[in-house]
């Protein structure tokens, strides 16, 4: 064994899941092929809101093939099943029933009325065609003004109205901070614009899928999910299945970014199907059923108020929120925009501030997280709105923003939402940032562009962003009226031959765990990077967990690893202690190996783990094993921050939007493994600049979704992004003992501001204060060529509402 | 209808609807489910292998249009246990994260390094458009197909690993034997 081993924490470590990713030998869920299993085909509502008077499935039954066609009466007689949602935002919360099929109302496009079961999957399909469904159409409800209206069909007559909640936070009723109306009364400059949230496709690659296999002594579910664990406790309590019969498996998982935290219908159809039949059964979906019932993100109309003095200081900040739940409500969804409460007041000082959000059901899909969930539209409103302020002020959106950004000596700092952010350095991020962009030389190209009115004019935008992540400490989430804990848990299990089996509560579905937990392991313990096995997503083998979502892995997971291998270290102590013959006190450990104080005399953590394993010579009532396993729950968030720097080319011709340069300063604090860590940043980023020039899910005024296939909702693909460039710098985190902060969520909550920022800016001497996103080049060429109310304005209606994007450009 | 198919260098006879498209034929006759599907418009390209050398989408060929074809699938590429100098270049540039493109991306960085050998930032993003990636952003997939394309340079790397010519990169992706 070498002296020392250099650290692996740290190391641009290549992936261990690669080797099976990169050579098809990979186990989705769709690619599971039991004995006798037969495939569920789901026949979707082609209306948004309409009452079934008959289903006839007659037809279908007698069809090749087909062994079972199951409509709700036959799955559900007495109505009760209904989604489990594990939010309750506020006590008074409406919380319509979701079923796993429709019995006599169909609330949205695409919401299931009857089930296939057949040989395959295509034949299953062909039996769909033979159901005869008897729809007698209802007014559809779309947009969220228009579902407040006073007049207004209701989506869900029973409840008496189409709010689901309204969730308030006052600084000055919580004692965070001042009055915000205080403010408005008194502040030099009080500015106050509307900016709208389009809804937005997940749209992870993978297709949803699940396989449930009846025949054994547990229920065994492999899903397609970020969420396994949630799934089994959910599933069971909402089938009524106990839940020690059911086993849940999440095999590798094609992408998730919130899409994928949820109980499906679909889910339940299979585990109810399966029992029925004593059969393995399949669903897999096709894309256009991902895109029409799996649920859709962001949509909201934001209101905000922003308060300051002339000389630039903020004094207050008020958010008023309009949230689109869709038809139902998803496992968290009413809770998406909380997330986003305590981050829009973001990295200022802001002395006083109010928070208020509407919940509202329409008849669309529903909507629930997307990577960033709740804290993307919050950065994306103070954000814009602090441009905004720069202008009307006639000050550098980056002096403005340095004015009252927290500085780094004031860490820690508890802000007016009442978070106390452990530490940052904004202004060293900037200035990074603002060097690597070359941001003088750019105002100084913009400037002559402008001069010389050049067609192709340039703009800057900025972003410098903060977010909460690592979900969650379990306190807080309780007062949040969250449903369950903020911990995750871990294990170490040390075989007789030394090598290691990690087991953790965590989920991956693309991110690397294997990698990067191999990476801590092999710190803590002293052992080869290669002699770390990274076990995960069965229910089974990693009995317990919250899984993957809300950058908490790393954060929350990650650390559980941590405090398994520091038990695992201590145990081990007490046996090499009595092995050497000497006092544990006297032994340090280092590099895999235990030493006694000042001397050479030394024993490996793998002699220890044999001598264990035999088990013939071990203290007095000390049990024969180091495994152990730790449950961590975080005492606080962690706050990664950033400086986002984008330049566009607007062509004002043909409103068409290039990014010319995008740097991204990210402190996510200490870092485990800088390949995945950029990685997350570039997808991010990908996902964040889509949400501001490419994507939105729409639907049209019957509440049919015209973006349903990747034919009409645009993705963007290599030849429509940049590269970009990407730095970091690195304060650690105070509050685990990796300095760690999570980057899952950070790309996507900074880019989509600082890219609207860039158009608004290189066209903004055309009077133009706002686009709608996405900037397409319709909207773009709409903004400069007939100003700016035919931008579309923040418009009427949310996201995928009427307000969307029609034929004649977005104007009004 | 009866098929030959000659599949990562294993002939199949095969009865198949006329109905029946390649990658429903890869997957559920054959096993080859390392090729996914991704969505049902042809768009995403997930599902991409190459037929007689060049890629398609094996969601819009029919399996009857490849009888009597050589199809390579992503399970086909390495061979007694060397990877294809792509799949390579992939893991060492982190060009993947959940992997479910991955399969489609990788065959269609050999057919379009079959092309153009020597292919910049903007030809490889023009040429991996008709296949979409959810998690990385593109930006080391880029990187890795630029960084493929040195390895396979004529002389770059050990012989076997040589593309003796653009067709020879796509009809023998292992690699030149």
């Amino acid at each position: 064994m070498t002296a020392t081993i250099e650290p692996e924490v740290g190391k641009a470590r290549t992936r261990k899941e690669d080797a099976r990713l990169i050579t098809g030998r990979t186990r989705w869920t769709d690619n599971i092929a039991l004995p006798g299993m037969l495939h569920i085909a789901v026949l979707r509502s082609p209306f948004a809101h309409a009452r079934i008077n008959s289903v006839d499935v007659s037809a279908a039954r007698g069809m090749p093939g087909v062994a079972a066609v199951y409509t709700a009466a036959d799955l559900d007689p007495d109505g009760t099943i209904g989604m489990p949602c594990a939010w309750p935002v506020t006590p008074d919360m409406k919380h319509p029933r979701r079923p796993v099929l429709a019995a006599d109302q169909v609330n949205f496009a695409g919401e299931g009325v009857a089930a296939v079961v057949a040989r395959s999957a295509a034949a299953a399909r062909d039996a769909l065609e033979a159901i005869d469904v008897d729809y007698e159409e209802l007014p559809v409800v779309l947009g969220l003004e228009n579902a407040l209206a006073e007049d207004a069909p209701l989506v869900h007559e029973e409840l008496g109205t189409n709010r689901n909640a309204l969730w308030v936070f006052d600084s000055a009723e919580a004692g965070t901070g001042a009055s915000v109306q205080d403010a408005i009364d008194t502040s030099e400059v009080v500015l106050k614009r509307r900016f709208r949230q389009q809804r937005l496709v997940p749209a992870f690659m993978e297709p949803r899928s699940c396989v449930v296999d009846p025949t054994g002594p547990q229920i065994v579910m492999w899903s397609a999910t970020q969420v396994p664990h949630i799934l089994k406790t959910m599933a069971a309590l909402t089938l009524g299945i106990p839940e020690h019969k059911l086993r849940v498996i999440a095999p590798d998982v094609g992408g998730g970014f919130g899409g994928k935290i949820a109980v499906h219908p679909e889910e339940g159809l299979a585990l109810l199907i399966a029992q029925k039949l004593g059969k393995p059964v399949k669903w897999t979906e096709t894309r256009s059923e991902t895109m029409l019932t799996s649920h859709h993100g962001r949509d909201q109309i934001q209101d905000i108020t922003i308060t300051a003095r002339r000389d630039g200081t903020l004094t207050g900040l008020k958010v008023e929120l309009l949230a689109d739940m869709g038809a139902y409500l998803g496992l968290v969804g009413p809770g998406i925009p909380l997330l986003g409460a305590f981050m829009f007041n973001a990295i200022y000082k802001i002395p006083a501030y109010h928070f208020a959000c509407t919940n509202v059901f329409t008849n669309t899909t529903l909507t629930d997280a997307y990577r960033g969930a709740g804290r993307p539209e919050a950065t994306f409103a103070i954000e814009r709105i602090m441009d905004e302020l720069a202008v009307e002020l006639g000050m550098d959106p980056l002096e403005l923003r340095e004015r009252n950004w927290i500085k780094h000596e004031e860490f820690p700092f508890t802000t007016v939402a009442g978070l106390t952010y452990d530490s940052g350095n904004y202004e060293a991020a900037t200035e990074r940032a603002k060097q690597l962009f070359d941001y003088d030389g750019l105002r100084r190209e913009q400037a002559e562009r402008r001069d010389r009115d050049d067609p192709v004019q340039l703009g800057i935008g900025v972003s410098t962003f903060t977010e909460m992540c690592g979900l969650a400490p379990s306190r807080v989430l309780g007062s949040l009226d969250y449903g369950a804990g903020g911990w995750e848990h871990a294990a170490i299990r040390m075989l007789p031959t030394g090598k290691v089996e990690v087991i953790t509560g965590a989920s991956a579905h693309g991110q690397g765990h294997e990698t990067a937990w191999s990476q801590i392991v092999a710190d803590q313990l002293g052992v080869p990077f290669e002699d770390v096995e990274v076990i995960h997503g069965d229910t089974q083998s990693s009995p317990k967990g919250l899984d993957t979502y809300g950058s908490r892995s790393l954060v929350v997971g990650g650390i559980a690893v941590v405090k398994a291998a520091e038990k695992v270290i201590s145990k081990a102590r007490t046996i090499a202690a009595h092995l050497m013959e000497c006092s544990p006190d006297d032994l340090e450990f280092g590099q895999g190996r235990f030493t006694v104080r000042g001397t050479d005399t030394s024993t490996t953590i793998q002699e220890v783990v044999f001598a264990t394993f035999t088990a013939h010579n071990l203290p007095d009532g000390v049990e024969p094993t180091v495994d152990s396993d730790a449950v961590y729950d975080p005492e606080n968030f962690s706050f990664p921050h950033g400086t986002h720097l984008c330049a566009a080319e607007v062509d004002t011709e043909t409103g068409r939007v290039q990014l010319r340069s995008y740097v991204c300063v990210d402190d996510v604090g200490a870092v485990v493994n800088p390949l995945i860590v950029e990685g997350q940043v570039h997808g991010g980023l990908a996902q964040g600049i889509a949400q501001a020039l490419f994507e939105e899910a729409v639907f049209n005024e019957n509440g049919t979704l015209t973006t349903g296939t990747f034919a009409d909702y645009l993705l963007p693909s290599a030849a429509d992004l940049p590269s970009f460039t990407t730095a970091r710098t690195e304060t650690p985190s105070t509050s685990n003992p990796l300095g760690v902060k999570g980057v899952g969520e950070a790309g996507t909550i900074a880019s989509t501001p600082a890219v609207v920022n860039a158009v608004v800016d290189a066209i903004r001497r055309y009077g133009i204060d706002d686009v709608e996103m996405p900037c397409s080049p319709m909207r773009v060429w709409s903004a400069v060529h007939r100003g700016r109310t035919a931008a579309g304005g923040a418009g009427a209606e949310a996201g995928g509402g009427l307000g969307s994007i029609d034929a004649s450009g977005g104007a009004q | 209808m009866r098929i030959t198919v000659t599949v990562d260098g294993t002939q199949y006879t095969d009865e198949v609807e006329p109905r029946t498209s390649l990658v429903h034929y890869l997957r559920e006759t054959l096993g080859k489910v390392g090729t996914v599907i991704g969505c049902d418009t042809s768009n995403c390209g997930a599902c991409t292998v190459h037929l007689d050398g060049h890629s398609v989408k094996s969601c819009s060929v029919l399996a009857v249009q490849a009888d009597g074809c050589e199809v390579t699938t992503i399970e086909g590429l390495a061979r007694d246990g060397r990877l294809h100098p792509v799949q390579q270049a992939f893991h060492d540039n982190h060009a993947l994260q959940c992997g479910f493109c991955t399969p489609g991306m990788i065959m269609q960085s050999i057919d379009l390094l079959a092309d153009d050998p020597d292919p910049d930032e903007k030809a490889i993003r023009e040429g991996l458009e008709g296949n979409l990636c959810r998690c990385t952003g593109y930006q080391n997939i880029v990187r890795a197909v630029r960084d493929a394309a040195d390895h396979m340079r004529p002389g770059a790397g050990p012989a076997a690993e040589r593309v003796v010519s653009g067709e020879a990169a796509g009809k023998v992706p292992a690699g030149g034997e």
